[in-house]
């Protein structure tokens, strides 16, 4: 083993006095690794095992948002070139069958590969356990694991697709996806495989939150963010399973013919989309509902004021959560499932559309009477609030049974679930990093051009799919490689707002990259928040997380105890004070719309579990 | 079409397309005014209490128990107005009339094929009567496909063992265009038909007729067999390849097969690839699964080979005058495709 030094030091001096046994340790971004004398591959080996190896939430989380940061890039260009395929009728430069398969990579690897463990696994992995004022998950070495499985699950479906790719549309039907002759197989190997890495995180954050909570975080107490993980983990553990027998049904159907779905050998083809839908419905959860999470903070610390309705956003996530169960055939109105399954199915639709609604009417009501600040994770969660509410709206169009028979399978589809998926999911995570990025790298990112790509991706993301939902009520089938010459107009217009849309994503990537290098240096809890993760950690957080448990006295978002110097701590301490100052923490001045301009005292203004 | 479409729906041209536009728009105006005070209430509040210091504080709200009740009860209601609303359209428009005509519909990659009660049958023309009732009882061959005419507002899946029906009642004469909404495979998005609504009585004089077609000279009814068999969909006639081999270049030259024979692409290769088409596969088109024309008449077929002819210039005013002629010398049905042209296939 080559030299392993202990922590190096920090590039800039500690200036601040610390009670003694309270220094900081080292951030977990610069665990002891390799000492000055470790030059060349050597030395990147050190640190790609101390990466590998970790069990560590917080590098586990970082690790995700690279591994899907990847996939989203890769199925964003994949999408960019189904829309540039589409700017004429025709071919453009694909063929039909390239055109299959490429729409198909699209959704398949945003769909598995990037938006199911988006939020949860990225963001959550990171901040879960912070926000609990808990040192790491309940079980750190599962938590590696699954992000190995999910990593095993993605290199098959990379394989899938170099091996001839495959062109069943990410749904799967059969009998299609039992006689089209290209890589089904190893792709419901890939979902099957990626599945154990849900169900596994999912695990893992429920006995998480009901057992690590800091003491005096109650369940009245718990930020919305960790209510929403909650209510995902719950969906995960539940519905994941029925997505991986499906596909291992399927594969033996194609392997060895045993005749489940195929009509051929006595199967039923509309049986296999009860079973797709029975997870890929609760799936749409998975997926919005750590948005939600996301947005209740960002409501909440930006408005300086407590969320409303509190009890009423935690439950909701709940209720949708369990009624997400019970509304699957909605997808199948017109495929051949009994009608009077299709009305019961309609009328639960809407009745889960009621706790979105309350949600939606919640966040715009904490505005009210607060303190907003226009930041760029406010304008992303402002911008959630409006396309979110179209797609939900939208939702309504086709849960209403007879209006979705003219609406099903069209581009209206596509443009709800582009609304709810895009730009209520997407959205909510980009405005999840601009307000984490510090807290998770320790640097701001530039605020001016957060803002811009904010505008951008608004207005490209609404030109892209908006010109949708007319082209679909017009008649436009979804799944067309080439279409009728009345639809050109609108198809233009879209593929040139998916080129907006993309100028801005490519915007917040250089935002990103810019910030690790040259950001400058972030606060403790630079957007003025109230939960522990800004209150009582540094920034990028020590290696432990917190150097004592911390003790909860208050709620999520009581902003107005940061400004009490008594308890503001959160400890109970009462106005603590180091070397005659007092504690940095409750700082009236962090979070003004001027903090962007102000130069940051290094290392005294971080907020620390030093101060207990 | 005489109806105009709007701005977000085509046409009404069906009975029943009022009632589900009717619901469609109150949704959508509905949602509009949901739209405007959501997003008013956004940007009112944010610029209002917009945040002018670092120490500005929030003013404490307490929550109004009746107003979060207000707005759990008034979307719930409205919601189960639009699901009622909904479920009308649905049963109205999902129920057939006892009366009406009903049309088998097979649909298969990538066609759609009609029989009528007399036998017609016919491959992307749907021939139907105006004002009266049409059911039309589908199923498939091989996978999922969906039946959709955007200006009736009908849509419904296809499955193969299953019987699945949709009815409609056209207003006005005229061509309606039919969609494949359910993902099928390569050529999905050209598997087109038409609706073509006729008064009753060309309509019966076109069921008597079998298809049409008689009075056209060889060549011409190839023509139309084309696009009206959807050889388009597969096939091209300016040498680019599709699914299929192109109808332009290979007239008498000799074609090599998947399975290492040949043959020379003429008359009666061309009737059998029509008739039997997996029984010689050209190279390169091995994964090609082009659906049996069992049913076309023996000068249907001299029509296409004729068409195919033409294209490569192998036609001219004189093979016109011996067309008679010719459409006999054309197999009487595929049993009668000679062996001899073509080598023994390995299989």
């Amino acid at each position: 083993m080559s030299t392993v030094a202990t922590a190096p030091a920090r590039t800039e001096p500690v200036q601040r006095a610390y009670p003694p046994g309270h220094e900081p340790v080292h951030n977990y971004l610069h665990e002891p690794g390799p000492g000055p004398d470790v030059h060349g591959f050597q030395r990147f080996w050190e640190i790609f095992k101390s990466w590998a190896t970790t069990v560590d939430h917080k590098r586990i989380g970082v690790m995700y948002l690279f591994t899907i940061s990847i996939f989203f890039a890769v199925a964003g260009i994949a999408a960019l070139g189904v829309r540039a395929e589409l700017l004429a009728p025709g071919s453009q430069f694909l063929t039909a069958d390239q055109y299959n398969k490429l729409f198909t990579f699209h959704g398949v690897v945003m769909v598995f590969l990037f938006i199911i463990p988006s939020i949860p696994a990225s963001l959550g992995n990171f901040i879960l356990p912070i926000q609990l004022g808990a040192k790491d998950v309940a079980f750190p070495k599962l938590n590696l694991m699954s992000y190995y499985l999910f990593l095993t699950g993605a290199s098959i479906a990379l394989y899938a697709i170099f091996s001839g790719g495959i062109d069943t549309g990410w749904t799967f039907y059969t009998p299609y996806s039992d006689t089209t002759n290209t890589a089904v197989l190893p792709m419901t190997m890939a979902v099957f495989v990626a599945g154990f890495a849900t169900i596994l995180t999912g695990i893992n954050f429920i006995v998480t939150i009901h057992k690590m909570r800091a003491p005096g975080l109650t369940w009245n107490r718990l930020p919305l963010f960790i209510w929403a993980l909650y209510a995902v983990s719950i969906v995960q553990i539940l519905a994941t399973p029925v997505i991986g027998i499906t596909m291992v049904l399927l594969a033996l159907e194609r392997f060895i013919g045993i005749g489940i779905f195929d009509p051929a050998l006595g199967g039923d083809p509309v049986l296999f989309q009860h079973f797709f839908w029975f997870y890929s419905h609760p799936a749409v959860y998975i997926m919005i509902l750590p948005a939600f999470g996301v947005i209740s903070e960002l409501m909440g610390t930006f408005s300086r004021q407590k969320v409303f309705g509190y009890r009423a956003i935690a439950l909701s996530s709940v209720a949708i959560a369990m009624l997400g169960f019970m509304v699957w055939g909605h997808h199948m109105f017109v495929s051949g499932q009994s009608p009077l399954s299709s009305i019961v199915f309609s009328v639960i639709t809407f009745l889960i559309g009621v706790p979105s609604g309350i949600k939606i009417l919640n966040w715009v009501a904490t505005m009210y009477k607060g303190s907003v600040w226009l930041a760029t994770p406010m304008l992303f969660a402002l911008a959630f609030l409006f396309l979110f509410t179209i797609g939900g709206l939208t939702g309504i169009m086709v849960g209403a049974i007879g209006v979705d028979i003219h609406l099903h399978d069209t581009y209206f589809v596509v443009a709800h679930f582009h609304y709810v998926m895009m730009g209520g999911t997407v959205f909510a995570m980009v405005g999840a990093l601009f307000y984490w990025w510090p807290k998770m790298f320790g640097r701001m990112m530039s605020e001016t051009w957060g803002r811009i790509s904010a505008v951008v991706m608004f207005f490209g993301f609404n030109m892209t799919f908006f010109t949708q939902f007319i082209l679909g009520s017009q008649g436009m089938p979804r799944r067309y490689f080439t279409y009728l010459p009345q639809y050109q107009d609108l198809h233009v217009v879209s593929t040139i707002g998916s080129w907006f849309l993309a100028l801005g994503l490519l915007m917040v990537l250089g935002n990103m990259i810019w910030s690790l290098f040259r950001g400058k240096p972030a606060p403790g809890n630079p957007w003025g928040a109230a939960t522990l993760e800004w209150t009582h950690t540094t920034s990028p957080p020590d290696h432990h997380n917190f150097h004592r448990t911390p003790l909860v006295t208050h709620g999520p978002y009581d902003y107005d105890v940061l400004f009490s110097g008594d308890g503001a701590g959160g400890d109970g301490a009462g106005g603590v004070r180091i070397a005659g100052q007092p504690a940095p923490i409750p700082d009236p001045e962090v979070g003004g719309p001027q903090e962007m301009e102000k130069s940051v005292d290094q290392g005294t203004s971080q907020p620390d579990s030093a101060l207990d | 079409m005489e109806q105009k479409g709007s701005f977000w729906l085509p046409p009404q041209s069906s009975t029943t397309a009022h009632e589900i536009d009717a619901l469609f728009y109150f949704i959508l105006w509905a949602s509009v005014v949901v739209m405007v005070g959501v997003t008013f209430f956004m940007v009112y509040y944010a610029w209002k209490y917009r945040r002018r210091s670092h120490a500005d504080r929030p003013v404490e709200v307490h929550p109004s128990k009746a107003l979060e009740l207000s707005w759990v009860v008034v979307p719930s209601l409205l919601v189960l107005v639009v699901f009622f609303w909904g479920f009308k359209t649905f049963v109205s428009a999902g129920i057939p009339p006892d009366n009406a005509y009903e049309i088998r519909v097979v649909a298969k990659q990538w066609l759609w094929e009609f029989e009528y009660p007399n036998g017609t049958h016919s491959v992307g023309d749907l021939y139907v009567p105006v004002g009266e009732p049409v059911e039309l009882v589908m199923t498939s061959t091989d996978v999922l496909h969906s039946f959709f005419v955007p200006d009736f507002r009908v849509k419904h899946d296809v499955v193969p063992n299953r019987y699945s029906t949709v009815w409609f009642e056209v207003k006005e004469a005229g061509e309606y265009q039919v969609f494949c909404t359910e993902y099928c495979g390569t050529s999905h998005s050209e598997m087109y038909a038409k609706v073509i609504a006729v008064d009753r009585g060309t309509f019966n004089q076109w069921l008597q007729s079998g298809g049409g077609g008689e009075d056209l000279p060889l060549p011409r009814l190839g023509e139309q067999l084309y696009t009206q068999q959807a050889c388009v969909t597969c096939h091209s006639i300016d040498g680019s390849v599709k699914v299929g081999p192109s109808w332009l270049g290979h007239w008498g030259q000799t074609r090599p097969f998947a399975d290492g024979g040949s043959a020379v692409m003429d008359a009666n290769y061309v009737a059998e690839s029509i008739t039997m088409p997996q029984a010689h596969i050209v190279e390169g088109f091995a994964n090609a699964a082009m659906p049996a024309y069992p049913n076309l008449t023996e000068r249907q077929l001299a029509g296409i080979v004729a068409y195919i002819r033409e294209l490569n210039g192998d036609w001219s005013a004189a093979d016109s005058v011996a067309a008679a002629s010719d459409s006999t010398a054309a197999p009487a049905d595929s049993a009668a495709v000679p062996a001899a042209a073509e080598p023994v296939p390995a299989e």
